[in-house]
């Protein structure tokens, strides 16, 4: 039975480099997918196009590029990446300008359009999934609006003979989808093995995790050689079912309970998984183990792709002001206390109202709030606020430095931090509202 | 008897909404989960920071459940004052549960 290879080359943007060399080089590949694009990603993107045209692409593209065209050219690797990001034009751009300027020859790039959708959710006004809001309320505010493209747009370049596919907005499970769809003719209303395929793709988009990163508990749960942790082929065959793997003598591991652990990362319910090609249905799924790092995944089936795709909008929300001191030895939980209590009394002394406020102290509750009280070698108090106002987020931080001749006995290594707060929303756009289109550069 | 000692955890977020899969190490462990693995355990567990239900969901054939919290991350991952805006330690604080000691 014919089987297809495909690796994972990242699995978020700022991801390892070296192991989507490796796999170029070592994996026996037919595809490789760099999934770089993360829900806010694509808000910073559009922020970076807004100050120069040129750019709002990824920031490591030409350095992933540069790594891995070369190989993949000479071993026949189709690259398939969202590195596009906010500007998938210019993306393409840039990778023609890196083949040209390493010598390559003969090179088809092909770029999607159409996921961005802005104008056309300006125009009108549309529930917010998060908080029932209504989205014209924050027209001001919006950075970003792209819709989840699924896989037809990159089969269609699969099909035109790209051998390097940069999208913006896509489902991510569809980059590893549309090679599937193209090398086994797949029906795209096929929906078993539309579901099937997007298992494939959601085990692979976030590369490391279904290879051991993410999954160390020393002790519990031991993985070898995290620093030269392999990323994750699939090997998948006509019927649709799928071996994990990864090359061999690289680290990590490929083991049941690494993949059920990806299977059910930011899962919800496990029969409705939705993307724009297939309500995906992973209830079903079973995995077999077929001998070091190879563990056999089947049994994903689907039903009719949803009528709408989700937009993702990146939004204005003001700004997080931060500040945090540390505090050791006897007593270190005290002071630490104290010094918040400083904080809290100070910014209401000086009439400094904050949208929000959150006073932690690292170390002891800043992850959750533990049931018992254990006196900690050290602590970090942290003060953090959300406002519109940038002199109020700064002026918070400030108020922290001062402690350390204004506050508890002890304290050190204030840092302080202002950033603007990019937040996300979603809503549902009617799929006749978006149009994908491809278009092609030749090297 | 802990819940780290017969199975392992990953959390996951998306928006405002984290979700915790809880796996059995041995498959015939799953039944013992179910049994004392409960929605309001999970909920009262996380009482502090999650504000909306907690809905399991069961996956026999992987031994596995998966418990999906609503208003779960401050407001949303991209929005919260937390630390961990992600809510990526909690696998760990599920594994820290005590279980009754099985035979026992």
């Amino acid at each position: 039975m014919k089987t297809v290879r495909i690796g994972s080359g990242a699995g978020y943007a700022g991801d390892r480099i070296e192991p989507a060399v490796e796999l170029a080089r070592y994996g026996n590949i037919r595809y490789l997918g760099f999934e770089c694009l993360a829900e806010r990603t694509i808000a910073l993107a559009q922020q970076a196009r807004q100050q120069n045209p040129a750019l709002g692409y990824d920031p490591l593209l030409k350095e992933r590029m540069r790594a891995v065209l070369p190989i993949c050219q000479a071993q026949g690797i189709t690259v398939i990446s969202n590195m596009g990001a906010a500007n998938p034009a210019q993306a393409a751009i840039k990778t023609q300008q890196i083949a040209q300027s390493l010598g390559l020859t003969g090179l088809k790039i092909a770029y999607v359009t159409g996921d961005d959708v802005l104008s056309q959710v300006q125009q009108a006004s549309f529930r917010l999934l998060e908080t029932g809001e209504d989205s014209s309320q924050l027209n001001e505010q919006w950075v970003s609006a792209n819709a989840y493209l699924g896989a037809a747009p990159i089969v269609e370049a699969l099909a035109a003979g790209a051998d390097v596919i940069l999208t913006g907005r896509v489902a991510d499970p569809a980059l590893f989808a549309a090679p599937l769809i193209y090398e086994f003719g797949w029906s795209m209303s096929d929906w078993h093995r539309m579901g099937q395929a997007t298992l494939v793709g959601h085990l692979l988009e976030c590369a490391g995790q279904v290879t051991g990163g993410y999954f160390a508990d020393p002790g519990m749960k031991d993985v070898s050689n995290l620093a030269c942790l392999g990323f994750p082929i699939a090997e998948v065959n006509e019927a649709g079912s799928a071996v994990i793997t990864k090359v061999p003598g690289s680290g990590g591991q490929v083991t049941l309970a690494t993949c059920k652990e990806q299977l059910l990362y930011e899962i919800h319910d496990p029969a409705c998984y939705l993307t724009p090609d297939v309500q995906a249905d992973f209830s079903q799924v079973t995995m077999r183990s077929l001998g070091e790092d190879r563990v056999e995944v089947s049994g994903a089936t689907g039903h009719p792709r949803p009528e709408t795709l989700k937009v993702s909008m990146g939004y204005r929300e003001g700004f997080i002001g931060e500040g945090q001191m540390s505090y050791g030895g006897p007593g270190a939980q005290a002071r630490g206390r104290l010094a918040l209590e400083i904080i809290q009394q100070r910014l209401m002394q000086r009439s400094i109202q904050a949208e929000d406020i959150r006073c932690d102290l690292i170390g002891h509750n800043a992850l959750l709030d533990p049931c018992r009280d254990v006196e900690p070698n050290e602590v970090r108090m942290r003060v953090a606020v959300r406002t519109d106002d940038p002199a109020v987020a700064a002026s918070v931080g400030r108020e922290v430095e001062a402690l350390y001749t204004n506050g508890p006995a002890g304290g050190g290594g204030a840092s302080r931090s202002v950033r603007e707060v990019l937040a996300v929303a979603s809503l549902l756009l009617p799929r006749q509202l978006v149009t994908p289109e491809v278009n092609y550069l030749t090297v | 008897m802990k819940l780290r000692e017969i199975a392992h955890a990953r959390t996951g977020d998306k928006g405002n909404i984290s979700n915790i899969a809880v796996i059995a190490y041995q498959p015939e462990d799953f039944d013992f989960l179910v049994q004392h693995l409960s929605e309001e355990r999970v909920g009262a567990l996380f009482s502090d920071i999650v504000h909306g239900p907690v809905k399991r969901y069961e996956l026999p054939k992987l031994g596995a459940l998966n418990f999906v919290m609503s208003q779960a991350l401050g407001g949303g991952v991209t929005r919260s004052l937390a630390l961990d805006a992600h809510g990526k330690s909690l696998s760990a604080y599920l594994l820290d549960l005590d279980l009754p000691d099985r035979g026992a």
